[in-house]
């Protein structure tokens, strides 16, 4: 196969060719309820590939990505509401001061040797760190909250991000494909390779020459760089910003869910994770509003009862699986 | 502010801390010994914590009586759990505990919140504003009886682990897995009695908790990422260490809370688990691996 193909068989690459064809067309004559759950999936898809770079390809696993998506998103919403600058420019800002703080946290965990659970953990006490920090901040007006104007959607601005969610859907579609393409090429590189090696056993990766730091560093900047695409859109989407909200826990473990659950290390795991869960959920809604079932919780109940059903049926995730039964993978993947 | 604020406030953090560190000490028994990071150890207190609200509003139970009886149930449901789940999944990749970890307390939050709501609820006994006088000190009462039963139940798991049969038999399990199963241990079920056990403790000091702090269904979380922050600054594995580590902590709130503003003060809580984990990644008491 060619330089572009993700493990998939003949079959797969048809099913999933005709799938982004209809995700392209599908806006003509799909409503705003499915264009808006389609866009939901997307950006799930997109930040659990960014994660999963991290944790599935180079094995250190994260629980404080929603560190990523709160810094880019506050970042560009700062700078679009106080200075005019527009989301896309606000990226080159964003993107790399995230880069630079998952630097940091990488830099001190691996120097001072926090591996496994501990570091686990110090993610997590980041995001924590960020989350009371921003409550605290009275230039994006801490616990308050941050508003983007709202713009009318007759009026569609890509440069400035400010429309109609038909809008969104095409550049969160575009960004999971090209998400997608991104970590294809970097598995398939030198540095995806030794990535794995990492993973699978660090020491036989240093003992055959590997520098384990460098490569880890790489991975934990990769994957808090691509997370930043993902704030942005997700200020730019939402329209608000609150620290409780985009820097809790329960946001970056949200985000990891899919992955895990679609299956870890692989390149459609999250994208078909992204879909189960998404998919999951907005059905459980309309099962739950057409049975007249009107009680808090009970949704996440059920969905954590799949959930629970999922990882004892699938541990190795959805996707590995699925591919097997259904030939879509190429033969010795 | 004179002196004495200071030191009232100061006493009333570490008797506080000590319940925190009886939380955290079930937490630490189960890493130690099975292996398994409890995402849902919070959420687990929160059941205990709605099961003395229930007992005493009910039938007038004080959660001080209800301490054992609500510390056995927890020790059943915990039992049960590592059994019939999570035994399956101790040999597996961390991930996917992980999750299965989360997919249990997203079940326990949302379960509560539909059979309590999403209001706060708490007891109100009838010594809730009793207190004792020790020269300048002015000591509550209630957090003085919370703080001794936690050192009378950490004592109790102590012993437990050290004089009796089983506690060695659990100990074994946790030095050597493959030896343990070697001599003819019943290792499956040695998790399952200290799964339990932790679950025991944090259900044990849920009951104490209830009657210095009200429970929403959403406390959960907040107070398993509380047991890691305790567990890893005293040293995950150490049972004195997780003592220790919530007295640190519960000095570390309740003085930031005074002198700097009182939302921020996790803050300083994070601030020493990341200095921790930095510089004695093994925690305070912790044996370096």
């Amino acid at each position: 196969m060619g330089r572009f193909d993700i493990g998939l068989s003949p079959r797969g690459l048809t099913l999933l060719a005709g799938l982004l064809v209809l995700l392209i067309v599908l806006p003509w004559f799909a409503g705003d309820y499915l264009l808006t759950v389609l866009i939901l999936i997307f950006y799930f898809a997109y930040v659990g590939q960014a994660w999963n770079v991290m944790m599935g390809f180079a094995g250190q696993l994260s629980l404080g990505h929603a560190l990523y998506v709160g810094l880019a998103g506050y970042l560009t919403a700062v700078l679009f509401i106080d200075l005019g600058i527009g989301p896309w420019l606000g990226l080159l800002v964003a993107i790399p001061v995230t880069m630079v703080v998952g630097a940091v946290i990488g830099f001190l965990a691996l120097r001072f040797g926090v591996t496994g659970v501990y570091f686990a953990i110090l993610t997590i006490a980041f995001a924590e760190f960020a989350r009371i920090g921003f409550d605290h901040l009275e230039i994006v007006n801490g616990s308050g909250g941050l508003f983007l104007p709202v713009a009318q959607h007759e009026s569609v601005d890509f440069w400035l991000l400010r429309g109609a969610p038909v809008m969104f859907y095409y550049v969160m579609l575009a960004a999971t494909v090209v998400a997608l393409v991104l970590c294809r090429l970097l598995l398939k590189s030198r540095i995806g390779y030794y990535w794995l090696a990492i993973r699978e056993d660090e020491e036989a990766a240093r003992a055959a020459g590997i520098d384990t730091f460098r490569y880890k560093m790489g991975a934990i900047v990769v994957s808090a760089g691509m997370t930043a695409f993902g704030g942005m859109f997700y200020a730019f989407y939402y329209n608000n910003l609150f620290p409780e909200q985009i820097f809790s826990i329960s946001r970056s473990i949200e985000l990891i869910i899919g992955p895990i659950i679609g299956g870890l290390g692989t390149l459609l795991g999250p994208v078909v994770g992204a879909f189960l869960l998404t998919g999951l959920a907005e059905s459980l809604n309309t099962v739950l509003a057409a049975l007249g079932v009107d009680l808090p919780g009970a949704k996440q109940v059920l969905y954590g009862v799949c959930l629970l059903f999922v990882i004892i049926a699938l541990p190795g995730g959805v996707w590995p699986w699925l591919a097997r039964r259904l030939g879509l993978a190429e033969k010795g993947t | 502010m004179p002196a004495e604020i200071y030191l009232n406030v100061a006493v009333s953090g570490i008797l506080t801390g000590l319940v925190y560190g009886l939380m955290a000490l079930g937490l630490s028994v189960i890493f130690g010994v099975v292996r398994v990071v409890n995402f849902a150890h919070g959420e687990m207190m929160t059941v205990a914590m709605y099961l003395a609200v229930v007992c005493f509003s009910a039938f007038g139970l004080d959660p001080m009586i209800m301490l054992i009886p609500i510390a056995a149930v927890l020790f059943v449901l915990g039992y049960l759990l590592q059994k019939g789940v999570i035994n399956a999944f101790v040999t597996g990749p961390e991930s996917t505990q992980f999750l299965l970890m989360i997919a249990i307390a997203i079940i326990i939050v949302n379960v509560l919140l539909i059979i309590f709501g999403p209001d706060a609820r708490g007891v109100q006994t009838s010594y809730a504003y009793d207190s004792f006088a020790v020269g300048p000190l002015l000591i509550d009462a209630t957090k003085a009886y919370a703080a001794g039963a936690s050192i009378v139940v950490a004592a109790a798991l102590y012993a437990f682990f050290r004089f009796t049969l089983i506690g060695t038999a659990i100990r074994a399990a946790a030095d050597n897995h493959t030896g343990a199963l070697v001599v003819g241990l019943n290792v499956q079920h040695l998790y399952a009695v200290t799964f339990g056990l932790g679950a025991a403790c944090v259900g044990a000091a849920g009951t104490m908790l209830i009657l210095l702090i009200d429970v929403t269904p959403a406390l959960g979380p907040a107070y398993t990422l509380l047991a890691f922050i305790i567990v890893i600054t005293g040293g995950l594995g150490s049972m004195p260490g997780a003592l220790l580590g919530g007295v640190l902590i519960g000095l570390t709130e309740a003085m930031a809370g005074l002198v700097f503003t009182p939302s921020a003060k996790s803050m300083f809580g994070f601030g020493i688990l990341v200095l921790v984990l930095l510089f004695r990644p093994q925690g305070i008491l912790g044996r370096k691996t």
